[in-house]
């Protein structure tokens, strides 16, 4: 077999490529719904109803996926700069964590300040987590994405020790949980009688934003140059450490505000149990988005609809919701080789 | 102080700082087969959870302990065949790849289990393996406790060692394998198979950590939980670095690592008014320092991480 | 007595680029062929063809009578065929040793046998002159040195054919000689030889007949003897090809000086005490053997690295932090040795390229935000003025050929007016159309007072276009000569490490 690059990649095959993976990685895991003794049919009627079917079904959709688009963002920003931040989840924890921790204290402040205030802090402090691989990375070439994957578990530790030690809540009955945030803190409901929240919008408005540094600013031709060749973007003189540390730092801020918002929008309080996998699940949303962050809010939507269908699948057919993980991991397998049968043309 | 030599000398402190060190051998050299050959394979973490839950399926359906052993290497050997298909084959991000075959064969295993074994309370348990009994050694006072009482698949592992230091440097498949990681030019235009090099060592390398991560449960423990792995395999691929791609001092590093992990496990109940999750981040904050140690010194394989494509322009 | 090899109607098509075009080619036993044609003719392709790496889209070759199958290196080896690279095939961190036999023993043995094998290699080394330490690791061995390495590992293997691709590329005038008289006692032997070249008098004074490709066409094939260089040239090159000429021109006041220069660990391509004074109107080469210092000094005048000792002065203001954009600030601009992988970001459009060199010039960016239509419309001048073929603002810089990615990297340079040019191995690779324009080029902006640092391992090159030169080997520098003082034998010596012959032998 032999490959050839492709001059151009037809436009048409960076749309084409995620649609053809989800459903190659939709039909793969049939063969582990039949397993399962349910009808596939069926099975997947359950889950599209349940994710997408009215207004309840897809307002939980929405809302699943904003920690996600977070994630999805933060790998992006990350990736593009070939800084392979794969700690989002620990990130996103100290996010959360700082937040849970100001926001149930009272300082006396009107929602309009309370709110921006604990969203920069929670952005900070999932900038600060990440500021350790990133610096050890620059400065001694350790590679980052063991460094980013061991301390997921150490921000998971730590937060263990908050909840159960200082930052418990009393009134938890012995449940580790975070005292819950006071009330000028929480972001508004967007639909009422829903637990969609205004974090979905914050979402959006992050991605436009993360969009719109990408194509047009220094800073975002800076990171690609420097992801796709960093030899000839020093020799430009771009400062390589720089753009990296920015990057590194960028990624952190999003996945420390997607924890933020979550606690903000959705919990009001933080357990150990927060994030079931937001920060690995947001790579697969970036790389089924081939990293635009546009594309990271459908595919955010495709992952957290599975996430919110699987449940329903589970007790309707008895298909464990394990499929929800398995889907969107095939899902991402299936969409590697799609951007690649998009870039390579395969000849004998 | 006295407390802290207590704990050093007693013989359980050894054993269960072998104990510990064996899944984490088994991956360690598994990671470095990979990266000798010039693939950096993070499927490792899955790769450990599904031989973890293969492994104690098998034997839990009635295999005999060894064939569940066995059983784990083969699934192993399959992931690591679907892993060089997208990093050898097609060449894709090892990163990438890497991380999305942790994802597929974690997420997986947990779907075969639990459609295999229905939840309930307390997960079923297995017999697992029981130490090797060897004549007078282990029935020596201390050193019969600290050394030989270990279970068959921790003597594998260290015969393992020796094998893959052997096979590595004195054989011509290792010189191959270890052509194939520093230019696979060079090992193409002598018409050895870079891609065959790469499978085969992915493969190997697969399903050793696959056994490591069966000899948790099959071994270690005798049930199969969700959080199972733990980070371990990533702790492997920090192994790796700090052993500078060789086994010997791979294995010194495992047991480096065994000996702390014991050693805070055992510290743990002596200091209460330390919370415990502090002890249990400490092997996570090593081996990050570990890394920062050596990577003034690391002598990395040189196309490590760089896909070969023949015939490319 | 059927040929050694023979290769019929071989066709290779590279996406839009028809690489090879039905050639066919054979080579008799004990003879010595030179196959002869310019960059970018398809010599490379063919002989890859040849030896399995690539798999042609149509034709046959055939070894000693049989057809060999299409791509499978293993089999061309066992069929006879042994090749020496270009760019040597050979792992660094490895021994000689370990590099020669790889794959030669059955790979599953379960232990390696090598004193026979290091028996009949020192036999080898002693039959044909290529004496080398076998346990030495090839990362240290000078370029001749791992030339030998290569050609042992072909002879190892009982090559009948040797396939040698540029093989005086990196080599010294008298190394070259040495080469041609091993290769020689080969063909006593009976071995037969295909080297690849595109320099006229090694063809002609050391093949029995030449075969010329032009654009993937097979266009002669002839003797050598009573072959001209004229008459070569012509069919090498298929045009006219009007080389720029220098004219001799008062040189002015000192650019950049370079004083006790240290850079990097002597001895593994660092700089050792380099003095050097670049003026006004003036061409001056530093020319040497790969991997005596070039590409520290090259890094040094990137802005890329600091030196250890000594001083950088430019304009006469002594340099303390060095980085990129301040060397380009100063106006010194710096065409790097790879294009593809320092040059430009291959992955990113043509104007990207054109802008990312002066990102935060205000010209292309306000207050952080890029300012694409100025940066295409600069593109577009560019594309003009340097007249980069076949490329829009927005194509893709990976598909522009060698020449045009140069004429970009060295176009955006130029329209800047830059003080100070240094040129890395500028034309390597290139065509002689594209060789020309760059020299012009070159020769222009010395005209326009600028004064241009040429690093360069190409003799040719540097009697074309340098007034003064100065040689390189093992990181240090030689004084400098005016190049009518010099010949190519003299210079050859010098890059060899004799000490300087009197000046004026030429």
């Amino acid at each position: 077999m032999r490959l050839e690059r492709r001059e151009r990649v037809p436009a048409l095959a960076l749309v084409a490529a995620p649609v053809a993976a989800i459903l190659a990685a939709l039909s793969l895991c049939s063969i582990l719904i039949a397993l399962a003794g349910a009808s596939v049919l069926a099975a997947y009627g359950t889950l599209l109803n349940e994710s997408f079917g009215g207004r309840l079904g897809i307002t939980e959709t929405l809302t699943r996926a904003t920690p996600l688009i977070f994630t999805g963002l933060a790998a992006a920003v990350a990736f593009r700069a070939r800084f392979w931040n794969i700690g989002a989840e620990g990130q996103f924890y100290m996010g959360a964590i700082a937040v849970a921790a100001l926001g149930s204290i009272n300082f006396g402040l009107s929602p309009m300040m309370e709110i921006p205030l604990l969203l920069v802090c929670g952005a900070l402090a999932g900038a600060c987590f990440i500021a350790g691989p990133a610096i050890l990375k620059v400065q001694f070439g350790v590679d980052e994405v063991v460094t980013t994957l061991l301390l997921n578990f150490v921000a998971i530790l730590l937060v263990s020790l908050l909840v159960e030690g200082p930052m418990r809540d009393p009134l938890s009955f012995g449940w580790p949980q975070s005292e819950p945030i006071i009330d000028t803190a929480v972001l508004p409901h967007l639909v009422e009688r829903s637990r969609l929240h205004w974090g979905f919008v914050l979402a959006l408005l992050a991605a436009a934003a993360v969009a719109f540094l990408h194509a047009r600013s220094v800073f975002g031709l800076s990171t690609i140059a420097v992801g796709l060749s960093a030899p000839a973007a020093r020799h430009a003189g771009i400062k390589v450490e720089r753009v990296l540390i920015m990057a590194a730092l960028g990624s952190g801020m999003l996945a420390g505000l997607g924890g933020a918002v979550e606690v903000m929008g959705l919990k009001g309080y933080v357990t150990t149990d927060l994030s079931p996998g937001y920060g690995a699940a947001g790579v697969i949303v970036a790389m089924l988005a081939s990293l635009n962050p546009l594309g990271i809010v459908p595919a955010a939507v495709f992952v957290a609809a599975m996430f919110v269908g699987a449940d329903a699948m589970a007790r309707a057919h008895g298909v464990p919701s394990f499929i929800a993980d398995v889907i969107v991991a095939t899902s991402l397998l299936s969409m590697l080789v799609a951007l690649f049968l998009a870039e390579y043309r395969v000849r004998r | 102080m006295t407390e802290f030599l207590d704990i050093v000398l007693a013989a359980s402190f050894w054993a269960a700082a072998l104990r510990i060190a064996t899944p984490l051998i088994f991956g360690t050299l598994g990671a470095l087969l990979g990266e000798r050959s010039g693939v950096l394979n993070l499927g490792i973490e899955g790769i450990m959870t599904a031989g973890a839950m293969t492994g104690w399926l098998a034997v839990y359906l009635g295999a005999p302990l060894w064939m569940g052993l066995l059983a784990a290497a083969c699934v192993g050997a399959l992931v690591g065949l679907l892993h060089a298909g997208l990093t050898v084959q097609l060449g894709l991000s090892q990163h990438v790849a890497g991380l999305g075959i942790t994802l597929f064969a974690s997420s997986l295993s947990w779907y075969i289990y639990r459609l295999s074994v229905p939840s309930s309370g307390s997960p079923p348990k297995i017999t697992p393996f029981a130490p090797v009994h060897f004549p007078v050694l282990s029935d020596l006072s201390w050193i019969g406790e600290a050394l030989f009482r270990h279970t068959a698949p921790t003597w594998l592992a260290l015969v393992l060692v020796a094998g893959v230091a052997w096979g590595l440097w004195r054989t011509p498949l290792g010189l191959a394998l270890r052509m194939a990681g520093e230019s696979p030019q060079a090992c193409e235009a002598q018409g050895v198979s870079v891609f065959g090099l790469r499978t085969g060592a992915l493969m190997a390398g697969s399903a050793l950590m696959a056994v490591g991560g069966a000899f948790l449960t099959t071994a270690a423990f005798d049930s199969f939980y969700f959080t199972m792995i733990q980070g371990r395999g990533w702790i492997c691929i920090a192994l790796v670095v700090f052993a500078s791609w060789q086994p010997g001092k791979a294995l010194l590093g495992a047991i480096l690592y065994g000996m702390f992990d014991a050693f805070q496990l055992r510290l743990q109940p002596l200091v209460p008014e330390i919370p415990y999750q502090l002890f249990l981040m400490m092997p996570y904050l090593l081996s990050i320092a570990a890394l920062v140690l050596v990577s003034r010194r690391a002598s990395v394989p040189q196309a490590l991480m760089v896909p070969y494509r023949k015939g490319e322009r | 007595m059927t040929p050694a090899l023979e290769l019929a109607g071989i066709t290779k098509q590279f996406g839009q680029l028809l690489a090879n075009d039905r050639i066919n080619l054979s080579l008799g036993r004990g003879e010595v062929l030179a196959l002869l044609g310019e960059n970018g003719a398809g010599k490379t392709t063919l002989m890859n063809i040849l030896f399995g790496h690539y798999v042609a889209d149509a034709g046959s070759v055939r070894v000693f009578g049989r057809e060999l199958p299409k791509g499978d290196p293993a089999a061309a080896i066992a069929a006879g065929i042994g090749m020496v690279h270009q760019h040597f095939t050979l792992a660094g961190n490895l021994s000689v040793l370990d590099n020669i036999t790889i794959g030669t023993e059955p790979l599953f043995a379960l232990r390696s046998r090598r004193s026979r094998a290091r028996a009949r290699l020192h036999d080898l080394a002693r039959r044909f002159g290529l004496q080398v330490d076998l346990d030495a690791r090839v990362a240290d061995l000078s370029v001749g040195e791992q030339q030998r390495v290569e050609i042992l590992k072909s002879l190892f293997r009982e090559a009948r054919i040797l396939i040698l691709d540029e093989p005086t590329a990196v080599l010294t005038p008298q190394e070259s000689e040495r080469l041609f008289s091993t290769l020689r006692s080969m063909t006593q032997e009976g071995l037969s030889i295909v080297f690849i070249s595109h320099k006229l008098h090694e063809v002609i004074t050391h093949a029995d007949r030449v075969a010329v490709l032009r654009q993937g066409r097979l266009v002669a094939e002839r003797p050598t003897q009573g072959a001209s260089r004229a008459e070569l040239a012509e069919l090498m090159v298929g045009r006219r090809v009007l080389h720029p000429s220098r004219t001799p021109l008062p040189p002015g006041r000192t650019l950049l000086r370079l004083q006790g220069v240290s850079a990097g660990s002597t001895g593994q391509g660092g700089l050792a005490a380099v003095d050097l004074d670049l003026r006004e109107r003036e061409v001056l080469a530093i020319v040497g053997v790969a991997g005596n210092g070039q590409a520290a000094l090259s890094r040094l005048l990137a802005g890329l690295s600091l030196p250890t000792a000594g001083s950088i002065e430019i304009d006469g203001h002594h340099l303390r932090r060095v980085d990129p954009s301040g060397l380009q600030q100063m106006g010194l601009a710096h065409i790097p040795e790879d294009r593809h992988k320092e040059g430009v970001v291959s992955d990113l459009q043509l104007y990207e390229n054109a802008i990312l060199e002066r990102i935060r010039d205000r010209r292309f960016s306000a207050f952080g935000l890029l300012r694409p239509r100025a940066a295409r419309a600069h593109a577009a001048t560019l594309i003009e003025a340097f007249d980069i073929r076949g490329a829009k603002p927005t194509t893709r810089t990976r598909l522009l050929s060698g020449g045009n990615m140069q004429k970009l990297i060295l176009g955006r340079n130029l329209i800047e007016k830059p003080r100070i040019i240094v040129a890395s191995q500028p034309t390597r690779g290139l065509d002689e159309g594209a060789v020309a324009e760059i020299h012009r080029r070159l020769l222009e902006a010395r005209s326009d007072d600028a004064g241009i640092l040429l690093i360069s391992e190409d003799l040719d090159e540097v009697f074309r276009i340098a007034d003064r030169v100065q040689v390189i080997f093992r990181g240090r520098l030689s004084a400098p000569l005016p190049i009518e003082q010099t010949s190519e034998a003299g210079l050859g010596l010098m890059m060899a490490g004799e000490e300087r012959h009197e000046a004026g032998t030429a």
